[in-house]
């Protein structure tokens, strides 16, 4: 799987999308019909709500629509950036198969700024303690094995901002 | 962890990868969870309150909705809380972390397009004064699909 940054795509949404992604992002209102409820306001049928979710999903846009767990409320308080030097040659093939690995929940390639910043591979690490993250970075450096020169975890010691806030309204809009 | 019963704890399992986009979703799930729609809706509404779920929703791709990239600042501790303030003030930032490394904070910059991204990091690099550490996404080999909650042994002591 290749998903890579494609500004082009912004463009594709148009006010009605706009309108639609502004209105979900924060939660579905729980009532039974809720694409319904999305759709009143803008002069729009649960159904039309439901068939330009559908296409802003084909399109890569949307990537679900779910009940999102909040793992630091479930107990998985030790949330690990790890951040791996890895061989350009062998990072493709090695990034898929870090992602295989449980506790894994995100995985991304990034350019490397040296000489600060050596490291090209992402993963992030979910666990209960600091010792269940630092086994599983081990069970991914043994995966790595010669491919790796260096690796990092940093730990997240505070929040300082999180929103759920997706996508930028118009007053967000330059000019 | 909160106290979460069967009910619950499916509802996490088989829905943090996608619900039902139909008429009735909750009406779908209750079916298949032999429960009743006003259960789980009641049951959803309390999951979201005590912040087990952080919500009921479409998940975006931000690299697709607009423009985003990872950034960092190196910021010495005596001014890490002025320059975390002015990280958190910066039109387009949504998360910011703490970070256990000489790159200390780690934040999301977004803007509807690249030029605005780029326009705003330029702009809090002068207010900062100080590099910003730019690390856009090149590949996602995985992307917060969540993950299997082994139940037994979030419990275990």
């Amino acid at each position: 799987m290749s998903v890579s940054t494609c500004p082009s795509d912004a463009a594709w949404l148009d006010a009605t999308d706009r309108a639609i992604v502004l209105a979900t992002q924060a939660g579905l209102p729980l009532v039974p019909d809720p694409w319904g409820a999305v759709g009143r306001p803008l002069g729009l049928s649960g159904e039309a709500v439901r068939d330009r979710l559908a296409r802003m999903q084909e399109a890569g846009i949307v990537r679900r629509v779910a009940a999102v767990p909040n793992h630091y409320r479930l107990g998985y308080v030790a949330n690990g950036m790890t951040v791996w030097d890895v061989d350009d040659a062998r990072i493709d093939r090695l990034g898929r198969e870090v992602a295989r690995l449980p506790g894994v929940s995100h995985c991304y390639r990034r350019p490397r700024h040296l000489p600060d910043w050596p490291y090209n591979l992402f993963a992030m690490l979910h666990g209960r303690t600091r010792a269940e993250v630092e086994a599983q970075a081990d069970t991914l450096r043994e995966l790595l094995g010669s491919a790796c020169r260096d690796h990092r975890i940093l730990y997240s010691s505070r929040i300082l901002k999180k929103t759920g806030l997706r996508l930028a309204g118009r007053s967000d809009r330059p000019g | 962890m909160a106290r979460l019963d069967s009910l619950d704890r499916q509802l996490i399992d088989l829905y943090q990868r996608g619900l039902p986009v139909c008429e009735r979703p909750f009406a779908a799930m209750a079916e298949r969870l032999d429960a009743s729609e006003d259960q789980v809706i009641s049951r959803l509404e309390r999951l979201q309150a005590s912040g087990v779920l952080s919500r009921v929703g479409a998940v975006f791709d931000h690299a697709r909705a607009g423009a985003s990239l990872l950034a960092a600042v190196a910021a010495p501790e005596e001014a890490r809380d002025a320059v975390a303030e002015a990280i958190n003030r910066a039109p387009g930032v949504n998360h910011n972390y703490l970070r256990e490394h000489d790159f200390n904070l780690w934040f999301v910059m977004t803007a509807p397009d690249e030029a605005v991204l780029e326009a705003r990091l330029d702009a809090l690099e002068a207010e900062l004064e100080r590099e910003i550490l730019r690390l856009p996404m090149l590949e996602g080999f995985h992307i917060d699909l969540g993950f299997p909650i082994p139940w037994h042994e979030l419990e275990a002591p």
